[in-house]
């Protein structure tokens, strides 16, 4: 699995990518091919306002339904509605065209509790 | 339980699970292509996992009347008919199909989470003339499904395929080994059922795939397939505490004869049973699943049994048991979905109506 060295991570298969004051969230090349062929997205409001930790948007394949998470506090300022034609995106290039949701963190030091490259492949179960 | 293919499918990278108690592959490149190459040209699958049971002598055929509920007595040699074993309730312990192999020897096809229950009820209410034996452990199984199946299987094969209408077998000799061909299957195509002795399954898969142009498809696709023709899955549209009348009225039903079940058939059959099987078609492409409630006006109304996207239409689709007052062709109700309310349309089953199963030979 690919797992860029310059993202940040959750333990629950999302990546955080630092932009400026803001950050770009989507899920791993791990969860994207764990779902297998994603199929529909439902992605936030820009201006809404999430938790860390909070449902913020659901990815869906043939098979079923899951939750992705605010890896951070924060306010949601931009959303790829590229993927509400072309879900697929997110199999085909996670960490890039299948970006999920960019958001401006309430408090930009919640970022240094996020895994880097190495704790998110240590995190993984053992696979093959 | 593995099939004798389980290692294959690791060999060729698949996602296994488990399945009616049994480890099998869910997909190998990706439900959605796997299901359009089935509806376009063929799809292989290892059906091993599914039980069969073979019930001979001079009272098999009036011990199989008295437990089906599909007319067994019109059912000619080499010929198959769909159906349902009912409990003394009239419940479905399982749908299956009941093939009649001489003028007193028959085979069962069932479901493989239910082969062991079905075997006991069966076996425990034969005449001392019947022999049952459950086959399952020596018998094995692949499907062929889509429009191209019968040139691709001849192809994999080397020999012309005899023409066999619908729900009619053969059995044939193929590299020596003896062979029940079954133009039937799970998937709304043209295809084949094609049963072998287990040790040869290999082979015969081996020889399926060098031929090239068929692809191996997981149980992923085979759910998909199934739902977009309105197809049931023991389980989900059918279980043992309702009759079939409510899914699918008096079809599979031989209501003249008598059968195990057949008062609480009756019964369904002349009240009308308050909840009907439906099609729902969503707006989206964001799939209902079993278990989700159907509301109308606040008032749950109805439960979904399966859904999914349908690959084939580019949009999700749901069978669900709907109250009748609901269950008309263009009725419009809500799916709760993970605590959103996605609107529905009641649709005419099926929802893929392009399906080549039913297609005179070429």
């Amino acid at each position: 699995m690919d797992t860029p060295r310059n993202l940040k991570y959750t333990n629950s298969h999302e990546w955080v990518r630092v932009e400026g004051k803001q950050v770009v969230v989507g899920i791993t090349d791990f969860a994207q091919d764990q779902l297998s062929d994603l199929t529909y997205v439902e992605l936030p409001t820009v201006g809404d306002s999430f938790s860390g930790q909070e449902e913020v948007a659901v990815v869906e394949s043939v098979k079923a339904a899951s939750d992705v998470y605010a890896p951070i506090s924060g306010t949601i300022t931009a959303v790829n509605n590229g993927l509400l034609d072309r879900p697929e995106l997110i199999n085909t290039d996670p960490y890039g065209e299948g970006w999920l949701f960019k958001m401006l963190p309430d408090d930009a030091t919640e970022l240094e509790s996020l895994m880097d490259a190495d704790q998110y492949d240590q995190s993984m179960p053992d696979e093959e | 339980m593995k099939t004798p293919l389980y290692d294959v499918h690791v060999g060729l990278g698949a996602r296994m699970a488990p399945f009616g108690g049994w480890d099998m592959p869910i997909q190998y490149e990706g439900i959605l292509a796997e299901h359009q190459h089935t509806r376009t040209v063929c799809g292989l699958f290892d059906i091993c996992h599914m039980g069969e049971f073979e019930l001979s002598g001079p009272t098999a055929e009036a011990d199989l009347e008295r437990l089906l509920t599909q007319s067994v007595k019109s059912i000619a040699i080499g010929q198959c008919k769909y159906g349902f074993l009912l409990n003394d309730k009239g419940g479905v312990i399982d749908d299956l199909t009941c093939y009649r192999l001489a003028a007193d020897q028959f085979m069962l096809v069932v479901n493989a989470g239910t082969r062991a229950g079905d075997a006991e009820w069966i076996a425990n209410r034969l005449s001392p003339g019947t022999r049952f034996q459950d086959i399952s452990a020596w018998t094995g199984k692949l499907d062929i499904q889509g429009p191209q199946s019968r040139a691709r299987l001849e192809e994999a094969l080397g020999t012309p395929l005899p023409e066999l209408k619908y729900f009619h077998f053969t059995r044939m000799t193929l590299f020596g080994q003896n062979c029940l061909l079954s133009r039937t299957g799970y998937t709304g195509e043209w295809g084949y059922e094609l049963y072998m002795p287990i040790e040869s399954t290999r082979m015969f898969w081996d020889k399926c795939l060098a031929a090239g142009r068929m692809k191996p498809v997981g149980l992923g696709a085979r759910d998909t397939l199934r739902l977009e023709v309105g197809y049931p899955l023991y389980g989900h549209e059918l279980n043992e505490r309702q009759s079939p009348v409510s899914a699918f009225g008096k079809n599979f039903i031989e209501t003249g004869k008598d059968f195990i079940g057949r008062s609480g058939v009756m019964i369904d059959l002349d009240k009308g049973t308050p909840r009907v099987l439906v099609g729902l078609t969503l707006g989206s492409k964001r799939a209902a699943r079993a278990e989700d409630a159907i509301v109308v006006g606040g008032k749950t109304v109805g439960v979904v049994t399966s859904g999914s996207l349908a690959p084939s239409l580019g949009v999700a689709v749901a069978m669900a048991y709907l109250d009748r007052a609901h269950a008309q062709p263009g009725s419009v109700v809500e799916v709760e979905v993970k605590g959103t309310r996605l609107p529905a349309t009641v649709t005419a089953l099926p929802f893929y109506k392009d399906g080549t199963a039913r297609k005179k030979a070429d």
